[in-house]
């Protein structure tokens, strides 16, 4: 294996193929003010809907009474889960398996639950009328933490499934427990860390919405979504409302960020359909901020106990886990379904040792359900964040440098393709490479030596090391399925006789660039220039199937379709080629965006020439035209890696702690467009300073959800944003086409356990070896005082 | 109430519900829509616009505060057919990704510039503090708006690959 610093473009800037930072299709658009998010669609005769949600987090429904809304001025209809239950739908299926109140008709299970949903001629008056909604609750005990769920006398949230007598949404084990209790006997030491890692939300600026049009004559549902996955999704209300899945198209215009917040489907898009359906008109409905946050997929809230079994010389023998995790009151994880914790089990991070168990159970709780795999690749996030603590307190129980704890038990490029004790196939990685790297920037001798001076004068920094492993990509069909759907997809490629081509594909960006990126990957694979690729995504009707866009999963799956797709055509266009040049099949060479025969380079066509030629002179034997689909199933996941270093100042008097420098070596593989893959990681550097820093959604005694809106749940601004300083290795993925493995969540899952390292590692020498995040002030400073 | 606002140069006169906000005026009266919507708080900052030259949040002024007033937004940055050099260094230095709050970017950006064409690092990031993005961690939007007063104090030239 051949890891790299950089990967020289093949292609010229004309051409503009891989390893290009092509400037991006997209903005013409939007920087216009001419994107078309899903709330700037209007259509004729479009009515508005508002959702009325509980007050409280848990209670019995008495009864509900509409006729005050229904006399407010705009009203048109009021519509109640006992009118839904009419066409079963007032429950729906969750992409975990579970049930899901559509409307709740028995009870309340959560703060901001959907009790009912006003449509009127405009967003005012729909908000008018829901305000008028009269709901007579019965309060309820609320469960606001999985431990109080657990609890022998909890009330069982869960009252609408037959015979559940607690409140256990899962139970979960994977690895090898008597290996891992053989590796602890013969450990020097076990270190042990219990961390929570804190319920966020993934906010993304444009909350979810929908428009829904069905047609009373023809029965075409048509609707315009918020969604990651629009076909999924189509076949997802193609289930629940029973309609034929080719009357559904699903419209996924310009999303607004999605960062895993628009992959469930949630009770407005069912309701807004239904609602259309019944009146015959279109239907909108877009949440506001409150809505977003309250009721909407969040992400983490896993309650993580790790243990490490190490030797004095700082060996890692074995881990063990055991996790409970807050479902709220669906489980509504959006993860692959054999897997229910998703892939936590990529927890023993980017070190080689035999021995792991994971254990997890999942709790209801009276909170909003969820568990959405917020920018990770399904719970990848928590892995990486667990094992990183613990490897980094293991260093210090030792006293061992974090740095050289981590070297001494890397897995090394020779074992690559590497199988976790988990079950995992690691495929390529060069982890030392990139954090020698990483120290190099940092200057990181220096650092530890400024560090011991400044602490002789009783002032605290903290240098924070996190070396991680990601695993993204899914997946192979053998193993990975959501609801029975293969985690395939597609991409359709067509040239046109011009020469000028069209690309069709299954996933959605949502600020990922796919319009650029991908049609660099069709430039790459036939010298067709970029310009002339139209990417076309987020319309079921037109593009082929596939499970959408998260998890870091488009361009390892649908990249690759585009790739092995546009390589199918080169080779129909080596006989057009063949029979242009009057010479046989065998003898036509390819360079990129031309063939030639074997040993006269002059007599040549270009890939436009073999273009024109499939549709204007193509002997009888070949099929006319040059378009084809490929579904692409991955051999294996890809498994993205990194290391960072952050360095952070720490105010003992206040707890208060500022980052000084955030370096981040990146090594996703082969970069499509670096320029947008160092935005990516710089967006994702981003949110994982925010989740250790200040994003946190909790809830009071009563279930009420502290971080309803932007004034309680706190997002960083460009001014608390930490400035970074990026590197890169090029470890190309051996069985993606192009090697690349996907980047779009790479800091958000790599970045948290270096920003709280470093916190510890300032107060390591006082003995703390934890602060949860979010690591406020006011947590750092009783910490200090714990251990003074 | 009957209102009238110049809106990017073009005085427009409707009647409007006094509880109306700008920014729906702004998105469904006007039918507008580069100007969005996204906290209901004044926290985002996705719904910034200029009223008399000056940015302000349009969800949390109502359309009727506008009455007699100059407003700018996104739709009238681009002057003569040409971008405003604020849109094209936003591409150039690739300063927004999924856009949803890069309207907003570009006219805190655009008066900033217009201001002081030399900004400092923390000048711009002072600047755009009352403005969320959850995608680029700022760091192009920084040098997106620096990019721009170098374009501007160049003489507006275009932007260069």
């Amino acid at each position: 294996m051949t890891t790299t610093h950089h990967h020289e473009p093949i292609t010229t800037a004309e051409v503009g193929g891989v390893g290009h930072s092509r400037r991006r299709v997209e903005d013409d658009r939007l920087i216009q003010g001419k994107g078309n998010y899903v709330d700037d669609i209007v259509l004729p005769g479009m009515l508005h809907m508002e959702l009325v949600r509980s007050p409280l987090a848990h209670a019995k429904i008495n009864s509900i009474d509409t006729s005050a809304a229904e006399a407010v001025e705009g009203v048109v209809a009021v519509v109640t889960g006992e009118m839904l239950a009419g066409y079963n739908l007032a429950w729906m299926p969750t992409l975990s398996g579970d049930t899901q109140a559509v409307l709740a008709t028995d009870a309340v299970r959560f703060q901001g639950q959907e009790v009912a949903a006003v449509v009127a001629t405009s967003p005012y008056a729909a908000k008018d009328g829901a305000d008028m909604v009269m709901v007579d609750y019965e309060p309820l005990d609320p469960i606001v933490s999985p431990q109080q769920g657990l609890e022998p006398d909890a009330p069982v949230i869960r009252t609408d499934l037959e015979d559940k007598a607690d409140n256990i949404a899962y139970e979960w084990d994977t690895g090898d427990e008597a290996a891992v209790e053989a590796a602890f006997a013969q450990a020097d030491r076990i270190i042990e860390l219990e961390t929570h890692y804190p319920r966020s939300h993934p906010s993304p600026l444009e909350t979810c919405g929908c428009v829904a049009d069905v047609d009373g004559v023809t029965g075409q549902v048509t609707i315009y979504m918020t969604s990651q996955a629009p076909h999924a999704h189509r076949t997802v209300l193609a289930l629940v409302a029973g309609l034929p899945e080719q009357n559904i198209r699903i419209i996924s215009p310009d999303i607004g960020g999605g960062f895993g917040n628009k992959v469930p489907v949630y009770p407005g898009y069912v309701v807004a359909t239904a609602a259309s359906l019944v009146l015959g008109v279109p239907v909108k409905w877009v949440e506001d901020r409150t809505s977003n946050l309250i009721s909407t997929g969040f992400g983490r809230d896993y309650y993580m106990k790790g243990q490490l079994g190490v030797t004095n010389e700082g060996k890692i023998l074995g881990l063990r886990v055991d996790m409970l995790s807050d479902q709220g009151a669906f489980y509504a994880d959006a993860q692959p379904t054999k897997v229910k914790a998703g892939l936590f089990h990529i927890v023993t991070g980017s070190y080689d040792y035999p021995a792991a168990y994971v254990k997890t159970k999942g709790v209801y709780t009276n909170k909003a359900p969820g568990g959405v795999a917020y920018r990770c690749s399904f719970r990848v996030t928590e892995a990486s964040y667990l094992i990183e603590r613990l490897v980094q307190n293991a260093a210090y129980d030792l006293g061992m440098d974090p740095a050289e704890i981590r070297r001494r038990n890397f897995i090394q490029p020779d074992q690559f393709p590497y199988t976790s004790p988990t079950g995992f196939i690691y495929d390529s990685g060069d982890y030392e490479k990139a954090l020698d790297l990483a120290l190099d920037m940092a200057g990181y001798n220096e650092l530890r030596q400024e560090q011991a001076m400044l602490r002789e004068q009783g002032r605290l920094m903290g240098i924070g090391l996190a070396s991680f492993t990601e695993v993204v990509g899914a997946g192979p069909s053998e193993d990975y399925d959501i609801l029975g759907l293969k985690m395939t997809d597609a991409a359709e490629l067509r040239i046109h006789p011009t020469g000028k081509a069209i690309l069709k594909l299954a996933v959605r960006s949502q600020g990922q660039g796919h319009e650029t990126t991908f049609a660099q990957i069709v430039a790459e694979e036939l010298g067709i220039p970029a310009a002339d690729v139209k990417v076309i995504e987020g319309d079921t009707d037109n593009t082929p199937y596939g499970l959408g866009t998260y998890a870091s999963r488009s361009t390892p799956t649908a990249g690759a379709a585009t790739s092995i797709i546009s390589r199918k055509l080169r080779d129909k266009g080596r006989k057009l080629a063949a029979h242009l040049l009057e010479a046989s099949e065998e003898d036509i060479e390819w360079e990129v965006g031309r063939y030639y025969v074997k040993g006269s380079p002059d007599s040549s066509v270009t890939i436009q020439d073999v273009a024109f030629a499939a549709y204007t002179n193509h002997p009888r034997e070949i099929e006319g035209g040059l378009e084809g689909v490929h579904y692409y199933d991955p051999p294996n996941m890809t498994y993205p890696f990194g290391s960072y270093i952050v360095v952070v100042d720490l105010d003992p008097g206040t707890g208060e702690w500022k980052v000084r420098r955030m370096i981040a070596v990146d090594d996703c593989g082969v970069r499509i467009n670096p320029m947008i893959v160092d935005g990516q990681i710089q967006g994702g550097l981003t949110e994982g300073f925010a989740m250790s820093n200040m994003q946190w959604i909790t809830f009071d005694e009563a279930g009420n959800c502290i971080g309803s809106n932007f004034m309680d749940y706190l997002i960083p601004t460009a001014w608390e944003t930490p400035r970074f300083e990026l590197g890169e290795t090029v470890t190309p993925s051996p069985h993606h086409p192009i090697g690349a493995k996907g980047v779009g969540e790479s800091a958000t899952v790599g970045s948290p356990a270096a920003y709280v390292n470093a916190v510890i590692d300032a107060l390591a020498h006082l003995g703390v070896r934890n602060i949860d995040m979010p690591v406020l002030p006011d947590r750092v400073w009783q910490a200090i005082q714990d251990h003074s | 109430m009957e209102i009238t606002v110049t809106v990017n140069g073009t005085a427009h006169t409707a009647d409007v519900e006094p509880r109306m906000l700008l920014v729906d005026f702004i998105r469904t009266t006007l039918t507008l829509t580069g100007t969005h919507i996204g906290c209901d708080t004044t926290s985002c900052g996705v719904c910034t616009v200029l009223l008399d030259n000056t940015p302000v949040k349009s969800c949390t002024v109502f359309a009727v505060q506008a009455n007699g007033r100059s407003l700018t937004t996104v739709e009238g940055l681009k002057q003569n057919g040409e971008l405003h050099p604020i849109q094209a260094a936003f591409k150039e230095a690739h300063g927004l990704q999924c856009g949803y709050c890069t309207p907003a970017m570009m006219l805190v950006g655009s008066k900033l510039i217009e201001e002081n064409p030399s900004p400092t690092e923390d000048e711009v990031r002072w600047a755009i503090s009352g403005n969320l993005c959850r995608c680029t961690g700022y760091v192009n939007i920084v040098k997106s708006i620096q990019l721009a007063g170098e374009m501007v104090a160049a003489g507006g030239e275009e932007a260069t690959e």
